[in-house]
């Protein structure tokens, strides 16, 4: 039961943060560029003064999958580097704890790349 | 008829002809398709964690992360992402798949301009503005944490 009120709680928070996102394209005319970094602007914030750890508590993956969650990661990386390494720490933390995701993105699209042509549609 | 007038009519036009969305519709699907998504990062996390019960909760996070990365853009890859893209909008650019989805379609649409310049710088298009952003913000904040710190 616990693991179906995570799932469910996930869902809800994941959702409601698309949503809002959804709701800034359709009544503002900013681009999803930019939506995208004002979210992870948010999140760094948010990251920053500790805050999003606890939505990340309640709602698992529902907190991290969305961009903030990587903005907090950056930001929490950051922080943790500054406790651990010093000045050195704060400089390259954030980036060192989102370096995996950031490496596959990049590798991965390279290889895929070679191997896949765009299909642009034509209509 | 002056020129400001002119492009006020002309501004109008297009708003007129421009293809009206229902937007409570749409915003419903970016709920469920972002909803989804999440509730499917969730699924990984647990399995991964079923696999692996002495990892802590931030490398399952990072497994997600990186689980979801390449799922999306093998699904680039095959042109499917675009049709889920289609249906969902900011549900999908709004998860981690939508960084992954924007470097993959970009090397994949500049492939023709060569491996160096057309992959190699283009690939960034999009992905470029949230890392330069990122990477900035972190800095600020950890070289606050640092001074902060000190006293």
């Amino acid at each position: 039961m616990v693991a179906v009120l995570m799932y469910l709680k996930a869902f809800l928070v994941g959702g409601i943060i698309c949503a809002i996102a959804e709701l800034i394209l359709i009544k503002t005319k900013i681009t999803p560029a930019r939506i995208l970094v004002l979210f992870l602007m948010f999140g760094a914030v948010l990251g920053g003064f500790n805050i999003w750890t606890y939505v990340v508590n309640w709602a698992g993956a529902g907190a991290t999958l969305p961009i903030i969650g990587f903005g907090n990661s950056l930001a929490k990386g950051a922080i943790e580097g500054a406790t651990s390494n010093g000045f050195f720490g704060a400089l390259g933390g954030g980036l060192m704890a989102t370096s995996a995701g950031i490496a596959v993105s990049i590798g991965l699209s390279y290889l895929v790349c070679l191997f896949s042509s765009s299909k642009t549609k034509r209509n | 008829m002056n020129k400001s007038q002119r492009n006020q009519d002309y501004l109008m036009y297009v708003e007129k002809q421009s293809p009206k969305s229902p937007w409570l519709s749409s915003l419903f699907r970016a709920f469920i398709m972002g909803g989804t998504i999440c509730c499917f990062g969730q699924m990984i996390g647990d399995v991964i964690k079923s696999f692996f019960p002495t990892m802590d909760l931030l490398t399952v996070g990072a497994w997600v992360n990186i689980s979801v990365i390449a799922l999306t853009i093998i699904l680039t890859a095959f042109g499917i992402f675009d049709v889920l893209a289609k249906y969902g909008g900011a549900g999908t650019f709004i998860p981690i798949s939508g960084f992954a989805n924007s470097i993959a379609s970009c090397a994949i649409e500049y492939k023709k301009e060569g491996l160096v310049f057309g992959v190699g710088a283009k690939m960034f298009y999009v992905a470029g503005p949230v890392i330069v952003n990122g990477v900035s913000y972190s800095m600020l904040v950890g070289i606050i944490y640092f001074i902060i710190s000190l006293f």
